[in-house]
């Protein structure tokens, strides 16, 4: 980066780090609640990572070793350009290999290769707050949490059971964390959803625009949202084979083959891919 | 083949950077960032504002390199904030005490201290003049020198800066001004901490300060249309001018609320805009019966923004009433709203690829259609 001189390491100064790092320990404290910290603006637009960006920065040494994803891919552009952020102010050495990163930050996927513990996986997050849809006012949602009370949640995944026969949530599909809050697990696929429960490394999750920071510390208990008669389905992945690595269970990009015309199958955790046919 | 969307992020960025300055530079023709400061004072006004950084010289470098996109140069100038240490907080500044350049009042003819015009585009008649397209540096210098030769008829009207009684202290004095209790609360900096429903009163004008200035403006519009002021506001007065910035010494004891100015040190000065309405409101009088009194909005911003700091001032009464009645009286529906960085940025992620989302909701879709 060109102007490296005139920022701090890590683009904030010391005290912000700080501020950021108090609003970390109060999230680890209490899994799934959404801890308010006064989120700066970044050199990346709001809504394109920087809560997670902000996590990051306020984390990693001159030791660390960052992986950045977006969907999946450590080369879509917006990982690319917040990597380079993080290189250009820090210096510190990036990776693609999820095994050997330190800390991940990912946008709406978590890595096929498991976490371990010591490892960090940052989430960006767009919208943190499950209720929204159900009541547009944070002033509500936020007595909402203090009560525990969680029907509007419950009867949002009702209505689509009585609209659609089945609950059709996409992406984000709320799970209670440690049988306490109801949280947004960023718009990770709910093929990820599982992998949250019991995670061996620290789970954080930032939502800059909304100011808010959250956690599931390690072997914490997550469940998504659902009904005995209705339980959660995560994205059917059965029968999809990746036409690159041959891996199959893993969440999948869809493709249209244009020479067949028919849909192909890719691993949409690029890194997880190339990793298999280096092998 | 397909993986080409995938992989290649990092040239294709690099490319697409080169790009964008070949566009700001392929007339042949740079911009000078002085040639801005000088030339484009409404443009680094209104960029000084929204990112709340009084920096004449870096609102116009950002201008430059942003192409005269304020959303780009606020989004600039908020990210290099960002990053600056608060060392210090100023003394409250009362924008009575101002080198006035221009003051004005809708309410009164006559306002202690007179009307003073100043400069305004509200008096012009909105004619492109082709006359400027052969303006010279050296023609404005000699215009400029004359300008300044011309003597000045009556009082040295603009240069004054002792306490004015302003309109508002008029209007007290008649008893019709709804009371209030002074509130010395010390402000609460939406920068430091992230705000909580219910705010207080300095979080809100802090916000509406920073505010996009078309964000704030067309909310005002709505609150004066009728979605919220409920009878016509009228300008009180209108303020524009330098006021002093004074920082209390650091070395003296910390934190003794109430130092003497005497204590503090200047810092410098800054241009603002300051206006106070006057919006009148029922007020129940007993027996059925009601009366009128008025509520004063309060509104300001970095350098000369009259049109945001009226509609701040509209929207500051608004939510100063509480009323949840429509959607500028609701505090969460504007505050979360107006501000610059925030909207543009969401509404621009939605560029970005969301390859696994819709993924996820494809899968929904068809199993939804798939009979049982």
């Amino acid at each position: 980066m060109r102007s490296e001189a005139l920022y701090n390491f890590a683009f904030f100064d010391e005290g912000s780090k700080r501020e950021v790092r108090r609003a970390i320990l109060k999230a680890v404290a209490i899994p799934g609640y959404q801890v308010p910290f006064a989120s700066r603006e970044m050199p990346i637009a709001r809504g394109w990572g920087t809560g997670g960006l902000q996590l990051t920065l306020s984390l990693v040494g001159k030791d660390d070793v960052l992986k950045v994803i977006d969907q999946g891919a450590d080369e879509s552009v917006n990982a690319v350009s917040i990597k380079r952020l993080v290189k250009g102010t820090t210096g510190i050495r990036t990776t693609e290999d999820a095994r050997a990163a330190t800390i991940v930050q990912s946008r709406h996927r978590i890595p096929e290769f498991p976490l371990e513990k010591g490892q960090i996986l940052v989430l960006q997050v767009p919208m943190p707050e499950p209720l929204r849809f159900v009541e547009p006012s944070e002033y509500a949602t936020k007595r909402l949490h203090a009560e525990k009370e969680y029907s509007g949640a419950y009867l949002a995944l009702f209505e689509e059971i009585m609209k659609f026969g089945r609950v059709a949530t996409g992406a984000d599909h709320p799970v209670l964390v440690n049988d306490r809050y109801v949280m947004a697990p960023s718009p990770i696929p709910r093929f990820d959803n599982p992998k949250l429960n019991g995670s061996r490394a620290l789970i954080l999750l930032g939502a800059g625009r909304e100011k808010k920071i959250y956690a599931v510390p390690p072997f914490t208990k997550v469940v998504s949202l659902d009904f005995e008669d209705h339980p959660f389905e995560a994205e059917s992945v059965a029968g999809r084979k990746c036409r690159f690595c041959g891996a199959e269970g893993v969440f999948m990009d869809e493709l249209l083959d244009e020479a067949s015309g028919l849909a192909a199958h890719q691993c949409n955790d690029t890194s997880y891919c190339s990793a298999r046919r280096a092998t | 083949m397909g993986y080409v969307a995938v992989r290649g992020g990092t040239e294709a960025i690099e490319a697409s950077i080169e790009r964008l300055k070949y566009e700001r530079l392929r007339k042949g023709r740079t911009v000078d960032a002085k040639a801005i400061e000088s030339g484009m004072r409404a443009l680094v006004d209104q960029v000084m504002s929204e990112a709340s950084l009084y920096d004449e010289a870096l609102a116009a470098l950002s201008i430059k390199q942003a192409e005269g996109s304020p959303e780009e140069a606020v989004f600039l100038m908020r990210a290099f904030r960002s990053t600056l240490p608060r060392s210090h907080y100023s003394l409250a500044v009362d924008s009575r005490h101002m080198r006035v350049e221009r003051r004005i009042s809708a309410s009164f003819k006559d306002i202690p201290g007179g009307q003073v015009l100043g400069a305004a585009c509200d008096y012009t008649h909105r004619l492109i003049d082709s006359g400027l397209l052969g303006e010279t540096d050296e023609g404005a210098a000699r215009w400029v020198a004359e300008y300044l030769e011309r003597p000045v008829e009556g009082a040295e009207a603009g240069s004054s800066i002792r306490e004015q009684e302003g309109a508002i202290d008029y209007v007290r004095s008649l008893g019709l001004l709804k009371a209030r209790p002074l509130d010395e609360a010390e402000p609460r900096d939406v920068t430091k901490r992230a705000i909580e429903f219910p705010t207080i009163r300095s979080e809100r004008l802090q916000i509406l300060a920073r505010g996009q200035t078309g964000a704030v403006t067309a909310l005002g519009y709505a609150a004066l249309r009728g979605y919220g002021a409920t009878l016509h506001p009228t300008v009180g007065e209108l303020r524009v001018g330098r006021v002093a910035v004074l920082v209390p010494n650091p070395l003296a004891s910390a934190g003794a609320p109430g130092q003497a100015e005497g204590e503090a040190y200047y810092v410098g000065q800054i241009k603002i805009t300051a206006v106070e309405t006057l919006v009148p409101v029922s007020v129940p009088r007993g027996m059925g019966k009601t009366g009128i009194e008025f509520e004063i909005g309060f509104g300001l911003s970095f350098g000369q923004n009259e049109t945001k700091a009226i509609a701040m001032s509209l929207l500051d009464q608004c939510l100063e009433s509480g009323d949840k009645g429509s959607a500028v009286r609701d505090e969460e529906f504007v505050l979360l709203h107006v501000d610059s960085v925030e909207a543009t940025g969401f509404i621009s992620h939605l560029k970005l690829p969301h390859y696994v989302t819709f993924q996820s909701k494809l899968d929904s879709v068809r199993k939804a259609r798939r009979p049982e």
